[in-house]
């Protein structure tokens, strides 16, 4: 059965960006610059199993994006290890790999390409994907010209269709209307029966209960309480309250 | 982790350079033409009435037999260095394999090389000795060299992202070789040849010239080099990329 599992996870950055240069890979062999790194996240453990929708709630630089990105396999944790089973399709970005210059159909072919899904499949799939987004003629414009709603419609259209086992996004939820934002709840909904897991990062209270049944709160790289939505949001508000309270 | 579909993937992503770039000439492919041929035109007017070299018939062909392989070798090697920087927003935010960028940046060039291998063989047809039996090396010694710059690009690509500087690097390399890849002389002293051969550009350019111009099977010697040069090179580059790959996402 698909499950995601963090083990002692612990993911460090170096805090002085001029590594990129010739001239500062000297300066560390010559002077042996001392490595200033921070934790972005530090000593976390939890287990996903499938079927479970599960939020990422804590503050901006609590190591949320940072938590995403392990799972989606994009960066190498420093400690501790991180097991998968299943397919992780993630969506940390609104529309990357989205190309200006390409119309809509073909940028559907692209991402979808990038999110791994195959030739067939895709084809199976893309009128449904127009469908979903509801972009109509406009699939064979190129993509420069559409709104920011249609570009988040149409990769949400195709991150969904990709059916994975667990569907990795972060804060992109909040950007279409009303309606469309309410479709996606029904897609998510969906999904969750068919066994499928949603793990998002979301800002918006209204989101995350209405999503998740269960939520990690981290702070400062620490995963502080791993628990109910409904309670985890009670203390993080209380944090937040008593935040304010303590700065005024 | 990512279990998708490796050749649809290279192929929109060959596909989204290509559209990219050219939708926006209004000349089009005609621009992978002209290049060359201009190059043609000023080193056949330089050696033909500046410094002419008798010894060397149809010196626009021999040439453009040196232009075209070096061409596709320097922009291709550039355009892969580049290509993990390029698509630093995919590279950090979608888990594709990262072999991906810059082996789909050498079959982006492969187009415009297809392109231009089809107006040398043309004007070989009409202008050169025409069609011979020798004609079935040359997808073999252009498979060598695609696989070569693929080994190159997958190595300087994954530098790139820990050291800015490495494209320029690349950029004064090819510099050098323009001037040590014989693309516009033709004999190199005895006690060089050697070691000539071992570059798998003049190896091309080499071979080249014997299977169009000169009618005959390239050396034995030469095609063994360059297939030990082209897979040594694409071993040295994935192995570099391996090992690298883990830190690109903390170094985008």
């Amino acid at each position: 059965m698909p499950f995601i599992e963090f083990l002692n996870v612990s993911k460090t950055f170096s805090r002085h960006k001029k590594r990129m240069l010739l001239r500062s890979h000297f300066q560390v062999l010559l002077q042996e610059l001392h490595k200033d790194r921070f934790y972005a996240l530090k000593d976390v453990s939890f287990k996903i199993r499938q079927g479970e929708n599960v939020a990422i709630v804590g503050a901006n630089g609590a190591g949320k994006t940072t938590l995403l990105s392990l799972t989606v396999g994009l960066a190498v944790p420093d400690h501790g290890r991180i097991a998968v089973s299943g397919k992780i399709v993630g969506l940390l970005e609104l529309g990357s790999g989205f190309h200006p210059d390409l119309t809509g159909k073909e940028n559907v072919f692209l991402n979808a390409a990038l999110l791994g899904l195959s030739k067939k499949k895709c084809e199976d799939a893309f009128d449904r994907i127009v469908e979903f987004s509801e972009i109509g003629d406009f699939i064979d414009e190129p993509l420069r010209t559409y709104s920011n709603g249609m570009i988040m419609r149409l990769a949400f259209s195709v991150a969904v269709n990709v059916e994975p086992d667990f569907f990795v996004v972060d804060e992109v939820l909040a950007v279409g209307d009303q309606s469309f934002q309410e479709k996606c709840f029904e897609k998510i909904a969906e999904l969750k029966s068919d066994g499928r897991s949603l793990i998002c990062v979301s800002h918006s209270a209204g989101i995350v209960r209405q999503l998740c049944e269960r939520a990690l709160w981290l702070d400062h790289g620490e995963l502080l309480v791993d628990g109910k939505t409904e309670d985890v949001l009670k203390m993080n508000e209380g944090h937040c309250v008593s935040r304010t309270k303590a700065s005024t | 982790m990512w279990s998708g579909d490796y050749r649809f993937l290279i192929s929109n992503l060959v596909m989204r350079d290509f559209k990219v770039r050219y939708r926006n000439m209004s000349l089009g492919v005609f621009w992978s033409l002209l290049n060359p041929l201009v190059m043609m035109g000023v080193l056949t007017f330089v050696f033909t009435q500046i410094f002419p070299n008798p010894s060397i018939k149809n010196f626009p062909l021999f040439a453009l037999c040196g232009l075209i392989p070096f061409n596709f070798f320097a922009i291709t090697w550039i355009s892969a260095t580049t290509s993990l920087v390029d698509n630093a927003n995919l590279v950090k935010r979608v888990s594709v394999p990262r072999q991906a960028f810059p082996i789909a940046a050498v079959f982006s060039s492969c187009i415009h090389l297809c392109v231009q291998i089809a107006l040398l063989l043309s004007l070989v047809i009409t202008f050169g000795r025409g069609f011979n039996i020798y004609w079935l090396w040359l997808p073999a010694i252009w498979g060598l060299e695609v696989v070569f710059v693929c080994g190159l690009g997958l190595m300087f690509s994954a530098m790139n992202v820990y050291i800015r500087d490495m494209q320029y690097v690349v950029e004064s390399c090819n510099m050098i070789l323009f001037w040590l890849v014989p693309i516009f002389y033709f004999t190199v002293p005895e006690r060089y040849y050697e070691i000539y051969q071992y570059n798998p550009i003049t190896a091309l350019v080499v071979a080249l010239r014997d299977i169009l111009l000169d009618g005959k099977a390239p050396p034995a010697t030469l095609l063994y080099k360059l297939t030990f040069v082209s897979f040594a090179a694409l071993t040295l580059g994935s192995a570099v990329f391996g090992r690298m790959k883990r830190g690109f996402y903390d170094h985008l």
